[in-house]
């Protein structure tokens, strides 16, 4: 057995490997990876996504970049690992953005995604897995953003229900306001988010 | 967004191997500051593989440029390249069984010669060389093998410590196939005299852990007259195989 690489710090720059266009290198990428998850012929409710990420300080950090992967609007990955069929092709299903430098919002124009099946088969509510980078974080921080709106499937869903206490799940929930949902993650302190060890 | 064929087997559905994270180094190491405010101080959650961590997103070779692997030349100015040692960086990405994994994203981004990164907020006193964008991006081929160009990055001073430096390295980013095997590392250079004494690297307990982020000088792969070649390694979380197939979520 081999040992996975040891993960280090993506640094203050993760932009100029990540998000080049955005950090002003051009000329190289025609377009930075993961810019857009949607065209105009995807299926499904289109939403936006969008918040800050949070340090213990409380102040929103400006040099992450968020990772979004998530289910069509029929539940399906868009990956050669879906062994359930063939997702929608016009949704790319993972999206990248960095947070913005003056705002430290970060944003992704989507669809509400599908349910998914829990490892026992159980439908889990849906949901988004995020991945989170920036100076100061050692090892990319795994969490999911359910939505306010589903309340009966978030109810029934495995992951949630798993969390102990339920004021940390609530930090899981995005809430919604008009066609988009707000996803603030905090990083520690009283309302820090859930992340997982999967 | 297109899928990678690979080969001729069919795409692994199965969970993945528990991260060891006494092998990682911990979120929160106050010897690194940049930690102190960022690292979570609850505990991790844990529950099985489902889809949405056992599949992730695949890309196309289409999706490269010529010049992607080679970061010598894909900023440069018509018949210029950046100023440095010539390096080439090629290794396997492997899974912890050992497996080649064809077909996934490798990105990279460093700093230039002179330690300098091209970006606003870079603060560090070396001249920005014209000809280095200090990026690039390789998919791995039909046996795991990546390969990039590049010149060797300077080291630099940095805001921890009063005198702080990181040793040479370069950034990667690294898919798998599935969305938590995604991860973040550097390489750095064997016999860099700074290696010990970087407050990075030194929030990782395990010595050996730390050793596998050297790249090693590979002189049978360098070109006579050209450039170095170092050897670096990277292995993904490994997959458990799905013996049963009416258990489609896995197993």
């Amino acid at each position: 057995m081999l040992k996975e690489t040891p993960s280090q710090t993506a640094g203050p720059y993760v932009h100029i490997g990540l998000t080049p266009n955005f950090a002003d290198i051009t000329g190289i990428f025609p377009e930075d990876a993961g810019k857009s998850l949607v065209n105009d012929k995807t299926l499904g409710e289109r939403i936006t996504v969008k918040g800050r990420i949070i340090d213990g300080q409380g102040t929103a950090i400006k040099d992450a970049v968020v990772e979004i992967w998530q289910a069509d609007h029929q539940g399906l990955y868009n990956s050669p690992s879906e062994p359930r069929g063939q997702a929608d092709t016009n949704f790319a299903g993972w999206g990248r953005c960095a947070t913005d430098m003056q705002t430290g919002e970060y944003r992704f124009e989507t669809i509400k995604p599908g349910r998914v099946p829990f490892a026992d088969g159980r439908l889990q509510a849906p949901h988004a897995s995020l991945w989170i980078v920036a100076r100061g974080i050692n090892i990319g921080l795994q969490t999911r953003l359910y939505f306010e709106d589903e309340v009966e499937a978030n109810g029934q869903d495995p992951v949630l229900s798993r969390i102990e206490h339920k004021a940390r799940a609530d930090t899981l929930i995005a809430r919604k306001e008009g066609d988009s949902y707000i996803f603030d993650v905090c990083l520690q302190g009283e309302n820090e988010t859930v992340f997982f060890d999967i | 967004m297109k899928t990678t064929p690979l080969a001729n087997r069919a795409p692994e559905t199965g969970a993945f191997f528990t991260r060891d994270r006494n092998w990682h180094p911990p979120a929160f190491a106050p010897g690194y500051k940049s930690t102190v405010f960022r690292a979570p101080q609850k505990p991790l959650i844990a529950f099985p593989n489902t889809l949405s961590e056992t599949t992730g997103p695949a890309f196309g070779h289409d999706m490269l440029g010529p010049l992607d692997h080679d970061l010598i030349h894909n900023f440069a100015r018509a018949g210029e390249s950046a100023i440095g040692e010539r390096i080439i960086v090629h290794g396997k990405v492997l899974d912890e069984r050992g497996k080649p994994v064809p077909g996934v994203l490798v990105e990279v981004w460093q700093a230039n010669a002179g330690g300098r990164y091209r970006h606003k907020k870079e603060g560090y006193i070396a001249p920005l060389d014209p000809n280095f964008g200090g990026c690039g991006r390789v998919i791995t081929d039909a046996e795991g093998h990546y390969a990039f160009r590049s010149i060797r990055p300077g080291p630099y001073p940095w805001p921890n410590g009063p005198n702080d430096w990181r040793p040479a390295h370069i950034h990667l980013s690294i898919f798998g196939v599935g969305f938590v095997q995604r991860l973040i590392t550097q390489l750095y250079f064997e016999g860099d005299p700074l290696i010990p004494h970087c407050p990075i690297l030194n929030t990782i307990a395990d010595e050996k852990a730390v050793a596998q982020l050297v790249a090693h000088l590979d002189m049978q792969n360098s070109e006579p007259m050209d450039s170095l070649a170092y050897r670096f390694d990277i292995v993904v979380r490994g997959r458990r195989s799905t013996p049963f197939e009416n258990r489609m979520e896995g197993n």
